[in-house]
């Protein structure tokens, strides 16, 4: 069965199919809450579901289930829970690991979590926490959070966050010190546009078989790296625009990739109001419209961790927007069927074949 | 001395599906007193009605004998014998 988990700012929908032709809707799970983090994690004897929500009444909490959200669990303490001077506001990523016990946390403030159990309750980790940085890191419009993990799928020790606003770092010592890796990444609302670090970065991505290669859209720029991150370079030629939220790897070729641009940041919708998906066949030297499907007069936008891919072949992609709507590719991209329509604004959205 | 607490509809749940809690409390009490009382019995309550720092949820209000603890001391706030304290989400949410 494929199941699409559905993030939305009042609640979580699930849609299950067998064929990803027709689906089936249940929700809202968690009504009136925000849910910006969901892991799928299937390789579990069965598979669990990850969530973070947040109320606006009662706060933020990360949620488990076992059975595909016909029950929840959570702990009695806080499984996410600061130090003395900072209170947590929202998770905004969770993020698994080759290792079904590990699962990372990104969080608002801006603070990386690891939890060993699963993903039930979460610890600190100090280094990322103490970064001398830390001070100056700033916050966007949607709030000061780590909102990318991603662990090295062949190093346990090595680990990329992003955050908004402060931008990537990079540790090789399983988190004990971080350094930020931001080398070709510009920050035009700087007064230096290339700083150390500052940087609004929207999301971060990469294939598993080639976790050297990362793709990256800015706040203002789309860049790819080729050296873990260390430096990076544009991809923004080919794009209609290079501001948007979302970057998302295939799950099969490390050389496909997509995105969906918005037209700017002071104009936050597709261009021309065309929905449009843009993939990239060549790691984001050329890019292609992918609109076979999706519907002109789209006067919304597509949030950082509102699409996904599953793990199927051929793959599927998915997205939803602020309007409420989410659309759905059996066929990597090449045409698409709206699934979902008439929910509050979509903020999340994963797939799995459970 | 004796306190009541009213526990609202979508919190009962966490606080044994009672509506209602008398505590005991020693004297003097305040209204973080009852709340720390509260957490060691029913820890998922406590943190739906305070953050780690023991801030209260700023969308949650206190009701000490009728008025809103904000306008009283807030956490610090004087529990009198026989106190009621009611607790009411605000209003909030799109």
């Amino acid at each position: 069965m494929h199941l699409l988990a559905i993030g939305t700012r009042k609640g979580l929908w699930l849609a299950t199919g067998e064929d990803r032709t027709s689906w089936s809707l249940s929700g809202p799970h968690h009504p009136m809450t925000e849910v910006y983090a969901i892991a799928i994690d299937p390789r579990r004897d069965r598979p669990r579901l990850l969530v973070g929500t947040s109320s606006s009444h009662f706060g933020p909490t990360v949620v488990t289930s076992d059975d595909l959200g016909a029950t929840w669990e959570e702990p009695d303490h806080a499984p996410i829970a600061f130090p003395a001077d900072a209170s947590l506001e929202r998770v905004w990523q969770l993020a698994l690991t080759p290792d079904p016990e590990v699962v990372y946390a990104g969080t608002q403030p801006s603070a990386l979590f690891r939890s060993e159990d699963g993903g039930r309750t979460y610890s600190l980790v100090e280094g990322l926490w103490k970064h001398p940085h830390r001070e100056q890191w700033g916050e966007g419009f949607g709030g000061q959070a780590i909102h990318t993990v991603l662990p090295d799928p062949a190093d346990p020790l090595r680990l990329t966050v992003a955050m908004s606003t402060g931008g990537v770092y990079r540790t090789f010592d399983g988190g004990s010190s971080w350094e930020p890796s931001n080398t070709g990444i510009k920050a035009y609302f700087l007064p230096d546009p290339y700083p150390e670090f500052g940087q609004c970065v929207h999301k971060v991505s990469r294939h598993p078989s080639r976790p050297e290669r990362l793709f990256l859209q800015n706040h203002h720029g789309v860049y790819r790296s080729d050296d873990a991150g260390a430096t990076w370079t544009s991809i923004a030629d080919g794009l209609p625009a290079d501001f948007g939220f979302a970057m998302v790897n295939h799950p099969h070729d490390p050389d496909v990739v997509y995105n969906f641009p918005l037209t700017a940041d002071g104009d936050r919708f597709p261009p021309g109001g065309e929905c449009a998906v843009y993939r990239s066949a060549a790691a984001g030297s050329s890019w292609e419209a992918l609109r076979d499907g999706l519907p002109d007069g789209f006067w919304t936008a597509v949030m950082r961790d509102a699409m996904c891919t599953d793990a199927a072949s051929p793959a599927g992609v998915y997205f939803g927007s602020r309007s409420g709507e989410v659309y759905a590719s059996a066929d990597e991209g090449d045409s698409w069927r709206r699934i979902a329509e008439h929910l509050p604004d979509v903020v999340c959205v994963r797939a799995a074949e459970v | 001395m004796r306190v009541l607490v009213l526990i609202p509809g979508p919190l009962r749940q966490t606080a044994g599906n009672q509506a209602r809690l008398e505590v005991d409390l020693p004297e003097p009490a305040t209204l973080g007193a009852l709340l720390d009382h509260l957490a060691a019995r029913y820890p998922l309550l406590d943190r739906r009605l305070r953050d780690e720092r023991a801030g209260l949820r700023r969308y949650v209000n206190f009701y000490v004998d009728g008025e809103e603890c904000r306008r009283l001391s807030g956490a610090d706030t004087s529990l009198g014998p026989d106190a009621e304290v009611r607790i009411l989400p605000s209003v909030a949410g799109g």
